[in-house]
């Protein structure tokens, strides 16, 4: 389990990361997301013990990031921004240089090496040097290299980036698939990434976690009014207008008329479904309705106006 | 050690990987050879005396030449993150870079051997002492060096500036002797004490000091931790 305290961290004036807190459970996969420099990876890259806090504490079950730097790394896994690799070593030279690091070596590292190519795809090219290695590969590669030494906890960030959609769905895969085992911190900076691997959500803006749940409860807590875009025929702009008096739940916004047809927007709460009332208010007044289709507001509006909300306050 | 083992054998395939070690060994080779065969035969002295004062003046630019890229080229391509992040202790890795480089310098070095062979093999009267203890103070002094190159690999991710300083910062050590008589002198014994050629020309003469052993290490330990005190401090930014 990770347990994030307060956690803050400054470059010089700039307050990258404002005392944000939050937990996951082990076998959780957690998508952290947020606009490029939002703050996330400055995070993964203090849970790594890369930087170090300004303030607050980072736990890993009982250690702590700052006294127990190389235990805590010991259990990690973690694939950096941009995937840096030694491109003039091959494959295999490259895991058996960071499994030696963690102590695997021999009959060790070859039931290790043969786990990584097995999971992460790579039986092409073992022997081939990274720098000959497509960019979908080096992605695994870097993949395998954290997870090398079977790590209970793996941190990516922006695991899919540059990647095309089919490497993007079979790295997906790959990632729910090691989520049953293993507790997977990944952040992304585009929601459709992230919504379709994890478990939970948290949204980071301007340093600061604005939403944490997962998706279903993101949008019930989110989600504002319902539009509902209606075209009729032959409707009195009074009647429109003045539905509220006969359709309580329901507020006029908009109308818009072009060639006899009129385009109107009401709004209810997303609660509430009045539209069988709208309905037979329409045929009272002799509508002929073309068209309804109720607007309510996804994921990605949520996820828009909450990292742009701030935005205009700064 | 076997964390510094495992740093020192990547660097070392990353050298030899390359074109880089090949052609810094020839460069270094030629050179030397040029200068030293060049007299050697017009004084008619048995001894290594021209390639051991020629030697210091090519490790000025060939050291921070292979040391630049050490630590640099990991800031540079972000590799350091990865580095960072494994149960590695900041000083196993600068020391397994520092002996890496170390080695290439003892292999150019090696490589001057065959001076050596020819003198023994036309000359008379081979002083084999004062070419070991010569030999010595090269290897010393390449040492210091190395750690010099490698500290200014450390401040930056760009390898033509750690060249650049490194190249200054050695220039320094070697000219300090030469600035002698323009300094006062209650402080000309603190400036020939720094001053990297004096303690070379002691060990070159055949005298083995303890206080010129403890320059030459404790510049090389003053420079590794500085190294490391520089990775440090990047991770409190």
């Amino acid at each position: 389990m990770i347990k994030v305290t307060d956690l803050s961290k400054n470059y010089s004036t700039v307050e990258a990361v404002k005392s944000i807190s939050f937990n996951i459970q082990d076998g959780e996969i957690v998508g952290f997301l947020g606009a490029n420099g939002a703050g996330k990876t400055t995070t993964l890259k203090m849970m790594t013990g890369y930087l170090v806090p300004t303030s607050g504490q980072i736990e890993f079950n009982d250690l702590n990031i700052i006294d127990d730097t190389h235990e805590i790394q010991k259990q990690i896994g973690y694939l950096p921004e941009l995937n840096p690799l030694y491109t003039e070593m091959r494959v295999y030279e490259y895991l058996e240089f960071l499994a030696g690091i963690r102590k695997i070596i021999g009959r060790k590292f070859k039931e290790a090496l043969s786990r990584v190519i097995e999971e992460c795809g790579l039986r092409g090219v073992v022997h081939k040097n990274i720098a000959d290695c497509s960019k979908g590969y080096r992605q695994r590669i870097g993949l395998a290299a954290a997870m090398i030494h079977d790590p209970k906890i793996l941190i990516l960030d922006e695991p899919v980036t540059g990647l095309d959609p089919n490497q993007i769905v079979e790295i997906r895969g790959l990632i729910k698939q090691l989520g049953k085992e293993k507790l997977v911190f990944m952040s992304s900076h585009i929601l459709q990434e992230i919504q379709a691997t994890v478990d939970r959500i948290m949204i980071i803006n301007q340093g600061e976690i604005v939403a944490n749940g997962t998706s279903d409860e993101l949008m019930s807590n989110f989600m504002g009014n319902v539009i509902l875009n209606i075209e009729v025929k032959g409707a009195a702009p009074e009647t429109i207008e003045h539905i509220q008096a006969k359709v309580p739940s329901v507020k006029f916004v908009s109308l818009n008329t072009s060639n006899d047809i009129q385009q109107i927007q009401f709004e209810y709460g997303k609660d509430q479904d009045p539209r069988e009332d709208i309905f037979r208010y329409a045929v009272e007044n002799h509508w002929t309705i073309l068209k309804m289709t109720p607007h309510t507001t996804n994921l990605e509006d949520i996820f828009r106006d909450l990292t742009t909300e701030s935005d205009a306050h700064a | 050690m076997h964390n510094i083992r495992i740093i020192y054998k990547r660097e070392l395939h990353e050298y030899f990987n390359s074109p880089m070690a090949y052609i810094f060994l020839v460069i270094f080779a030629v050179v030397n050879g040029y200068f030293f065969t060049n007299t050697f035969f017009l004084f008619g002295q048995s001894d290594l005396r021209m390639l051991f004062d020629i030697v210091p003046l090519v490790y000025l630019f060939f050291i921070p030449a292979v040391s630049m890229g050490l630590i640099a080229r990991e800031n540079n391509t972000g590799t350091m993150e990865t580095i960072s992040t494994m149960p590695l202790n900041t000083y196993e890795f600068v020391l397994g870079k520092f002996l890496a480089g170390f080695c290439l310098i003892l292999l150019g070095l090696g490589a001057t051997v065959i001076h050596f062979i020819t003198l023994v093999s036309v000359g008379t009267n081979v002083d084999y002492g004062a070419i070991f203890s010569g030999y010595l103070g090269l290897a010393l002094m390449g040492a210091m060096y190395t750690a010099v190159g490698i500290y200014a690999s450390s401040v930056t991710d760009n390898q033509v500036v750690a060249f650049i300083i490194g190249v200054f910062l050695v220039l320094v050590f070697y000219m300090l002797d030469k600035t002698l008589v323009f300094v006062p002198h209650s402080i000309a014994g603190i400036i020939q004490f720094l001053a990297v050629d004096y303690h070379l020309s002691n060990i070159s003469r055949g005298v083995i000091d303890s206080r010129n052993l403890i320059y030459f290490f404790s510049m090389i330990g003053f420079f590794i931790f500085l190294t490391i005190q520089t990775l440090e401090v990047r991770r409190w930014k």
